[in-house]
């Protein structure tokens, strides 16, 4: 099926004093499946609506595989929407809802009445062919057994597979999807969003993914974007996400599910003072100004007290997690850290246990004060 | 328990002992200043059915509800879909709702002073546009629709607020959903999402109106008495006259039972199908 590429030329929106969506640029491949990553309010859903058309923007333009998209109907821009409510039209059966979208397109109004549309011949054949597509559609999908239930009569899972059925049966060329996971509960939300993955790779649609929950945008995109109070702060595939954080945001909302972070003063030589101890750290390097040292607990790790260059810290709470445990620590110097080991080796530890804390300098990022890091600078080292 | 047992002398001191009262009456030959009843069975039921003037009361009244019912119904819906979304909204209904918030035998004598065969606004009206006056209220052709008009320009209202309060109650997800789907305006979006979505507000304003209509009094009262020729004698017009004019108190209590079972009939038809509806409209397409 054919995919279109989709660009997002700085977008901006306004409601009323506040800037709900500030110069927003984002180039789509087609065929590619991105996700727009953000906490709730930071402006990912009302971006999304913007490209659908539900919204107008204040600024800049969407273009979609050449062609420009502003002044075009919701209807005619060759996308569908899968909505977190589902919005099924609930006087209407599973069918009628999967044929929505075709019939609302392919039939006349009167071609739509019961009696009088079934004597028009043109109609018939229509009605066939509109039978066939959404016949494959629900196969697809699985629904084959409930067409003629209403939505009020499936679960949640169910008619979140009817929405996307509706979505899908009028092939668009573009695909989004407004947490179309929120309302479904965990196992579930684990299983269907296996089920989105599978559709993308059949279908290769061009798909825009709206969540707050970043271990879903990891597990389907193929690049997220990280919007933060109205601004794209990052687009980078998953792994690079993980590795490199552009900025403090970005990384905490990355974190999962703590982030170390410890207020430092400029670097000097290439190393970070915490207390008396000098951290040594890649990213330290090239930078004059006082900032944060943040890593995630898995790239701490727990030493022997004594061990030189090795934090002093003491263990003050203990959390297992099957496989892992977050061991919680408070640091001589006064920051608490929580550090990411095998349960095996949490064993043995006990609260006020006295330890010491390395940092991987590969994998400890300094955000300076006034703004972002650069992720890249150092990726060739890494 | 107690503390509801003021509450309950006061329902059936006023409510539901009248309503017996009445019911029994009905199934006697009670008459106003007369002594003496007699219970005579189903005997003012049995003359209900052969009495022509209550025949004629009920052709008036069907005419006056086929007239009135979907006029007001279909009107009210319209106006509520064209204010809806309109920035004046607020105007447009204060100015439709004020008919129902005032007093209809006040409105009525208004009413009047406009309808009058010479000084009335309406022949004024009708003689600028070069038609010929018309006697409104007392030409027999057309006494029971200048009621109707009255009564559907009351109406229009109450069912316009009605019908605006279930268009708000539509998730604007739908229409959203209807906009991607093809059914972006129009005809098109009203058959997908308003118009079902309404069906349960429909329904009920369809019911209420039946109700209305039927119980058409203080117009008739206040300006045709009945008249001309019977013409505009409804109902509850023949009802209290029977009553309050020529104190048959027996007749009129069968006629008043009557009309009371139509209504709770109605109310009851309309309960079971908002019921069924309520299944599906309940849960929809919300989470």
């Amino acid at each position: 099926m054919a995919a279109l590429d989709l660009h997002i030329d700085d977008i901006g929106k306004r409601y009323g004093a506040i800037d709900v969506l500030r110069g927003i640029c984002l180039n789509v491949a087609a065929g590619e499946f991105v996700t727009l990553l953000g906490p709730s309010g930071c402006g990912k859903s009302t971006l999304l609506r913007i490209i659908a058309g539900l919204e107008r923007a204040d600024q800049g333009h969407v273009r979609a595989g050449g062609r420009e998209l502003d002044a075009v109907a919701p209807k005619d821009r060759d996308l569908a929407f899968v909505f977190q409510s589902y919005a099924l039209y609930p006087h209407l059966s599973v069918y009628d809802n999967i044929a929505a979208p075709l019939v609302m397109r392919e039939l006349s109004s009167l071609e739509r009445l019961p009696v009088i549309g079934g004597l028009l011949p043109g109609a018939v054949l229509r009605k066939r062919s509109i039978r066939e597509r959404v016949g494959q559609t629900s196969a697809l999908l699985k629904l084959d057994a409930l067409l003629e239930r209403r939505p009020s009569a499936l679960s949640g899972g169910q008619r979140q597979r009817v929405a996307l059925g509706r979505a899908m049966v009028r092939k668009p060329k573009i695909f989004l999807m407004d947490e179309p996971l929120a309302n479904l509960d965990a196992a579930l939300r684990i299983h269907t969003r296996g089920e989105i993955a599978r559709l993308h790779k059949e279908m290769q649609t061009t798909t825009i993914f709206v969540t707050h929950d970043q271990a879903e945008a990891a597990a389907l995109s193929d690049r997220v974007a990280v919007i933060f109070g109205g601004e794209l702060r990052q687009v980078a595939a998953p792994a690079d996400l993980y590795r490199e954080p552009v900025d403090l945001d970005v990384a905490r909302f990355l974190a999962q599910p703590f982030l170390n972070e410890v207020a430092v003063a400029a670097p000097m030589g290439g190393a970070l003072m915490i207390g008396g101890s000098r951290i040594i750290i890649r990213d330290a390097l090239g930078s004059g100004q006082a900032g944060t040292l943040a890593f995630r607990p898995e790239h701490a790790t727990l030493v022997d007290k004594d061990q030189p260059g090795a934090l002093a810290v003491c263990v003050t709470r203990i959390e297992h997690a099957g496989m892992d445990a977050h061991v919680f620590v408070n640091a001589e110097v006064g920051a608490e850290f929580v550090a990411r080991i095998s349960a095996e080796r949490a064993r043995p530890l006990r609260d006020g246990d006295n330890l010491g804390l390395n940092i991987d300098p590969e994998n400890a990022w300094f955000f300076p004060s006034s703004g972002s890091r650069r992720p890249g600078d150092h990726s060739g080292a890494a | 328990m107690i503390l509801s047992v003021p509450a309950m002398l006061l329902l059936v001191a006023l409510v539901i002992g009248p309503a017996i009262l009445v019911l029994f009456l009905s199934f006697t030959n009670a008459s106003l200043g007369l002594a003496g009843i007699r219970f005579i069975g189903l005997a003012n039921y049995t003359r209900m059915l052969t009495d022509p003037g209550f025949a004629q009361s009920l052709r008036n009244t069907a005419l006056y509800v086929a007239v009135v019912v979907p006029t007001s119904i279909g009107w009210g819906l319209l106006v509520a879909l064209l204010i809806a979304r309109s920035r004046f909204a607020v105007l447009y209904r204060t100015a439709y709702f004020l008919p129902v918030a005032a007093t209809l035998v006040a409105l009525a004598t208004a009413w009047e002073a406009i309808l009058h065969p010479s000084l009335g606004f309406a022949n004024t009206l009708l003689q600028l546009l070069g038609a010929s006056p018309v006697r409104f209220l007392s030409d027999p052709a057309t006494a029971i629709y200048a009621l109707a008009a009255i009564g559907v320009w009351q109406l229009v209202g109450f069912n316009m607020i009605l019908f605006l309060a279930g268009l708000s109650t539509i998730p604007e997800e739908l229409y959203e959903a209807a906009a991607i789907d093809g059914a972006d305006r129009g005809l098109k979006r009203f058959l997908l999402v308003t118009w079902p979505m309404l069906a349960p507000v429909t329904v009920f304003v369809t019911v209420m109106t039946i109700i209305r209509a039927f119980s058409v009094f203080e117009t008739v009262a206040v300006l045709t008495q009945g008249g001309p020729m019977k013409s505009t004698s409804v109902v509850l017009y023949t009802f209290y006259q029977e009553g309050f004019r020529f104190f048959r108190v027996g007749y009129a209590s069968a006629i008043s039972v009557s009309f009371f079972v139509f209504v709770t009939f109605l109310s009851l038809v309309q309960m079971r199908v908002s019921e069924r509806r309520a299944r599906w409209k309940a849960s929809g397409g919300q989470p």
